[in-house]
């Protein structure tokens, strides 16, 4: 699996309050498209118009701390968001972004030396980021087997509307 | 082999040891969801026939809390959704008012030692006051558990929480849990669960733990966990199991929290881990005091602001909002006449909702205003305005700076 595109460089603790505010989360009832000019509106004003498909956002630690709203990495995919690269997640967003098939990927060295509009690629089943524009390549810890299931197929729901049931064994309901 | 708490609930679980880092498949026996989160899990479910089922309906609960009264109809409507489907598949549904969904849970009696608990809301890790594993999970993964009464874990390493001393009279659970995230900082326990032994746990009433957990989830933990010691069976009061981690458990790392020498702390905006001493941000003048959420608002929270605001006034020009944080918290306080001293004090005494942690309603602010707020995060825009500023604290140095008209220090009330 492979992603390629712009990187749109962010800092340090970017909370899902600045992926997208709770106070348009109702929006998500009548549909979650009513949210998408709101994605990151406080931090990247004009986001929503400006990304492309496949662009990646490439940050700091901690991405995704605090509430534990799925409508952040929903939107991400939304909008066209390939990956996400971050020195660390926090974990709800981790999760959620795995469960809903956006690669989130720990990395190291790539949030230090990329800058804004700079072109990555990432290939999961490999390991490897790469930032084509500085020549700077970095392998990552690569997700368990399962997980990269998961990510192939789109999400967790996908995954079990195709298997019938989790990659991982156990439990009945 | 020795094992942590979370390593003996988590294998209890799945009926195998588990070790951290393993990918588990765990069955939930409670799993909740509230207005902002239930309506995309329901949507979830609705949108694939294959998963519009439930489980195990008597493990299923859907608390209305985040806007609640609606104040909008796009909140009526998740309301009407979540009746629907409470009705449809036969789950329990905490209807406006009863309270905010940790605290219904709490008092439920669902929540027992040992359990796994997954809630769709970050501060679901409150319950691990109560011997839980408990955490937060997305609107994904909450569908799962209803469906098909499980979802996958990674088993977390843990970190010992030593809490020794005794604390002085004007330091609560919120001082505990602010010292910790100075201590580690805002990412400084992610994946990580956090498990709280030591003799200063004798000093911590289950309310007060469960502002300690509650907060753990500001640090990045996935839980946090205390002990079924006698403080909490007697709490519970129906013959529930102790729980301890083994003497010889491994832990990753420990962090010591010493309550004799700890003094009323302050989180300055805008993040959670810009703990200070009260003494040093005092002055600040403020316009909002809040006091409530499921983090301060709890019977005790409301108790010692009380403490503090009887024969008193809230300062003119200051808005004080109290909100319990479940009606059972509410008929306590008004039965103990609480609620009459706090509003004869001059505060606005709601009942309960979410609504002004998370900038919802009942009291959003504007910009350039500063609030004192006893909820768990002080993000930009997290109560309004993107350029106001959130000061989170203890009840008692939020019903300090009521009374002050400025950020206070509560030793000065309480001795």
């Amino acid at each position: 699996m492979r992603v390629k595109g712009r990187a749109w460089v962010l800092g340090d603790n970017v909370s899902t309050d600045h992926i997208i505010s709770g106070k348009y989360k109702f929006k998500a009832i009548s549909s979650l498209e009513a949210m998408l000019p709101h994605l990151l509106e406080e931090v990247i004003p004009g986001f929503s118009e400006k990304v492309r498909p496949g662009d990646v956002i490439v940050a700091g630690r901690n991405f995704g701390m605090g509430s534990s709203r799925e409508h952040a990495p929903r939107l991400l995919k939304m909008a066209g968001v390939g990956a996400v690269i971050a020195k660390s997640f926090a974990r709800i967003f981790y999760r959620n972004a795995i469960n809903i098939g956006l690669p989130v990927i720990e990395a190291r060295e790539i949030p230090n030396i990329t800058d804004d509009g700079d072109t990555i690629v990432v290939d999961l089943s490999e390991g490897v980021v790469a930032n084509l524009s500085k020549g700077v390549r970095e392998r990552f810890r690569p997700f368990p087997e399962e997980v990269v299931e998961i990510l192939r197929a789109g999400g967790i729901v996908e995954y079990i509307k195709e298997h019938g049931w989790f990659p991982w064994a156990g439990s009945t309901g | 082999m020795a094992q942590t708490m979370t390593e003996k609930i988590l294998s209890a679980k799945v009926g195998k040891p588990v070790t951290p880092g393993d990918f588990i498949l765990a069955e939930a026996d409670v799993a909740y969801a509230h207005d902002g989160t239930a309506p995309l899990a329901i949507k979830v479910m609705e949108e694939n026939p294959f998963m519009y089922r439930v489980a195990h309906p008597e493990r299923v609960a859907l608390v209305i809390d985040h806007a609640s009264p609606p104040p909008h109809l796009q909140a009526a409507r998740a309301h009407t959704l979540m009746r629907r489907f409470a009705r449809r598949f036969g789950v329990r549904l905490y209807d406006v008012g009863e309270g905010i969904c940790h605290q219904v849970m709490a008092e439920s009696g669902l929540v027992r030692p040992g359990s796994l608990v997954l809630g769709a809301d970050s501060h679901t890790v409150t319950l691990g006051a109560l011997a839980a594993f408990a955490t937060g999970v997305g609107s994904t993964d909450i569908a799962l558990v209803f469906a098909f009464g499980a979802t996958w874990l990674r088993v977390p390493e843990a970190v010992r929480g030593v809490i020794t001393g005794t604390p002085s009279p004007a330091v609560s659970g919120k001082d505990v849990v602010l010292d910790l995230l100075r201590q580690v900082g805002a990412d400084g326990l992610t994946y990580k669960a956090i498990e709280f032994v030591g003799d200063g746990l004798r000093h911590l009433s289950v309310e007060q733990r469960m502002t300690v957990s509650n907060m753990v989830v500001e640090a990045g933990a996935k839980a946090g966990i205390f002990p079924a010691d006698d403080v909490l069976l007697s709490w519970l009061g129906d013959g529930a199991r102790p729980l301890h981690p083994d003497p010889a458990a491994e832990y990753v790392d420990e962090v010591i929290i010493d309550l004799s020498s700890l003094e009323p702390l302050i989180a300055e905006p805008p993040n959670v881990d810009r703990v200070k001493s009260v003494t040093d941000v005092e002055g600040v003048e403020v316009d909002q005091v809040f006091i409530g959420s499921c983090t301060n608002g709890r019977y005790e929270d409301f108790a010692t602001a009380a403490r503090i605001l009887r024969g008193r006034r809230v300062r003119e020009g200051v808005r004080c909002i109290a909100v319990p944080a479940s009606r059972r918290v509410y008929v306590r306080l008004l039965r103990d006449g609480i609620v009459q001293e706090l509003a004869r004090a001059g505060c606005f005494v709601a009942h309960s909702t979410c609504g002004p942690c998370i900038g919802a309603h009942l009291g959003i602010l504007d910009a350039g205003e500063v609030a004192v707020s006893t909820s768990n995060r002080n993000f930009p825009g997290r109560m309004g305005h993107k350029d106001s500023r959130i000061y989170l604290a203890s009840p008692a140095t939020a019903a300090a700076s009521a009374v002050e008209g400025v950020i206070a220090d509560p030793r000065r009330y309480l001795s």
